[in-house]
């Protein structure tokens, strides 16, 4: 073998190697944060924790209930907002794909996937909070209702982009009218897709704190009324983690590990769910 | 009953400023089989498509002319109502891939929203899949998905779809170029015996299909309709030189 050869094939293996290196690397730091948190967090997490109001400072123990049904409401409600509006911009822009409003509303998807959340809050708390006239879960919810949105319309356009047009041919060619074609053919045959774009979305807005801070704001008691303010599970970690108290700190990792494991819990699911239902075509 | 089930005339199609179809004027007789066929890009498939209104899904597509079902001009009925009446089998076999091969025969009913009862239905799906042929094949996996057929099977499965609906017209766009040889024939033979009930349009690419299979012939080039006739008299003996130029292969 020549010594030209032999550079080369070096080169080779070490441009691999480099390659597997980073990507180990990139793993390293989810699993060290995964691995803290889970640390810190678990031993917090019993039955108490779970199901009791926080206490004042001094007295032990103190739970996060409030924030747990909180961030349920604060997300069910920003879910029923966002995924009907969503799915159904997702499906006018994969069924016209070159129209202006098309073009239109594509861009603006786009560009509200980058507005930062704070941004999102403070709209949510000048058009929402402050005309209502008080802090509330409402409009909290509205505000993470217009972050999943983007979401949800990409993830809804793409999958069913991907359908091929024979499909609706052949719907049509039976006589279907449009709306039985989108609601009895394409929906069904892109399901997996949509959903894992909706739960993606829930994932992603579950740990959302900025929007909230303006809106939802929080709540030391048990509210389930969505004209007031509500407790969060981002909302708790952020208040009690900045407290100096220990106890409250503890229940801020133990709420940080109960946000993470939902999240993953989702993503798991999501996986699951998209290999589950794929439909063959 | 007229023996004339469709009749165009002085249909024009055009996508965009593209004029694809020029003034097709023919008439199809009733329970027989007609060939269309013509190089790539002469017209053909999108005359095919207008004949059930397909043609006018494709954004900026439009028609003009007439195209009569037993006299009524379908540019003036719904293209829903039209399409009913006149099915379509596509180029490439499409089974809904979410239904069963049972429901994907009553498709057109069920995706529609028509309610029928369990014994109507299981008597359509019996009388659709053995007037194509596959109800011995497929009779014990009724319940599996239409993509769980071979390709052939999957576009008899297509035809019976159709079928069920009992349409007056059957459109075929180059039904078997995706298909294997035998496939091909055992929908070939199918075309004689759908012919009893229903009339049939066949897009072909293939002579040696259109003569084997079609009663009449209409080639297509250019967007114009060169010649229609008997299928023997166009093969044997055509009158215009376009078609003899294509017929013996001197262009395709």
């Amino acid at each position: 073998m020549s010594v030209q050869v032999k550079y080369r094939i070096g080169k080779s293996v070490g441009f691999q190697v480099l390659t597997i290196l980073l990507s180990v690397a990139c793993v390293i730091p989810l699993i060290f944060i995964l691995i803290y948190i889970i640390q810190a967090g678990i031993t917090k997490i019993n039955w108490h924790f779970l199901t009791n109001l926080p206490k004042p400072v001094g007295e032990i123990g103190g739970g996060i209930a409030n924030a747990l049904v909180g961030s349920m409401i604060v997300i069910g409600v920003a879910s029923v907002i966002a995924i009907p509006v969503g799915i159904l911009c997702g499906i006018y822009l994969s069924e016209n794909k070159n129209s202006k409003l098309a073009y239109w509303s594509r861009l603006c998807v786009d560009i509200l996937q980058g507005v930062p959340s704070i941004v999102i809050g403070i709209v949510a708390y000048f058009w929402l909070v402050k005309p209502l006239g008080g802090f509330s879960a409402l409009s909290g919810s509205a505000a993470l209702a217009v972050m999943m949105l983007p979401i949800i319309i990409r993830s809804t356009e793409e999958t069913l982009l991907m359908l091929p047009d024979t499909l609706r041919e052949a719907a049509y060619a039976l006589g279907m009218p449009f709306h039985r074609v989108i609601l009895k053919v394409i929906i069904p045959c892109g399901i997996s897709g949509i959903l894992s774009g909706v739960m993606l979305s829930v994932a992603r807005i579950a740990g959302e704190t900025a929007p909230l801070l303006f809106t939802a704001f929080g709540n030391n008691y048990m509210a389930t009324n969505l004209t007031k303010p509500m407790e969060t599970l981002p909302h708790v970690i952020f208040t009690y983690a900045t407290s100096p108290y220990n106890e409250w700190k503890d229940l801020a990792w133990g709420a940080s590990c109960m946000l993470l494991i939902f999240v993953l819990v989702l993503n798991i699911f999501t996986k699951f769910i998209t290999r589950k239902w794929k439909v063959q075509l | 009953m007229e023996s004339t089930i469709v009749k165009a005339i002085d249909y024009n199609a055009y996508f965009g400023d593209n004029h694809v179809v020029k003034n097709v004027n023919i008439e199809i007789p009733r329970n027989s089989v007609v060939a269309v066929m013509g190089p790539s890009g002469c017209g053909k498939t999108t005359f095919l498509r207008g004949i059930n209104r397909m043609h006018e899904l494709i954004p900026g597509a439009t028609a003009k002319g007439k195209i009569l079902l037993n006299g009524e001009d379908v540019m003036e009925m719904h293209p829903i109502f039209v399409r009913l009446k006149i099915g379509m089998v596509f180029q490439r076999p499409n089974p809904f891939p979410n239904l069963s091969i049972y429901d994907n025969v009553i498709a057109g009913y069920k995706l529609n929203g028509i309610k029928l009862p369990k014994a109507e239905k299981d008597k359509i799906v019996e009388l659709s899949l053995s007037r194509v042929a596959l109800w011995n094949e497929v009779k014990d996996s009724l319940t599996k998905k239409g993509s769980f057929l071979s390709g052939g099977q999957q576009q008899r499965l297509c035809i019976a779809r159709a079928v069920a609906m009992e349409p007056e017209v059957l459109l075929f766009d180059e039904p078997t170029s995706a298909l294997d040889p035998i496939s091909t024939s055992t929908v070939e033979e199918l075309f004689h015996e759908l012919k009893k009930n229903y009339t049939l349009i066949i897009v072909t690419h293939n002579m040696q299909q259109a003569a084997r299979v079609s009663d009449k012939t209409a080639f297509f080039y250019l967007g114009e309709l060169v010649e229609y006739d008997e299928t023997k008299q166009m093969f044997t003996n055509p009158t215009d030189i376009r078609t003899q130029n294509y017929i013996t292969g001197r262009f395709s």
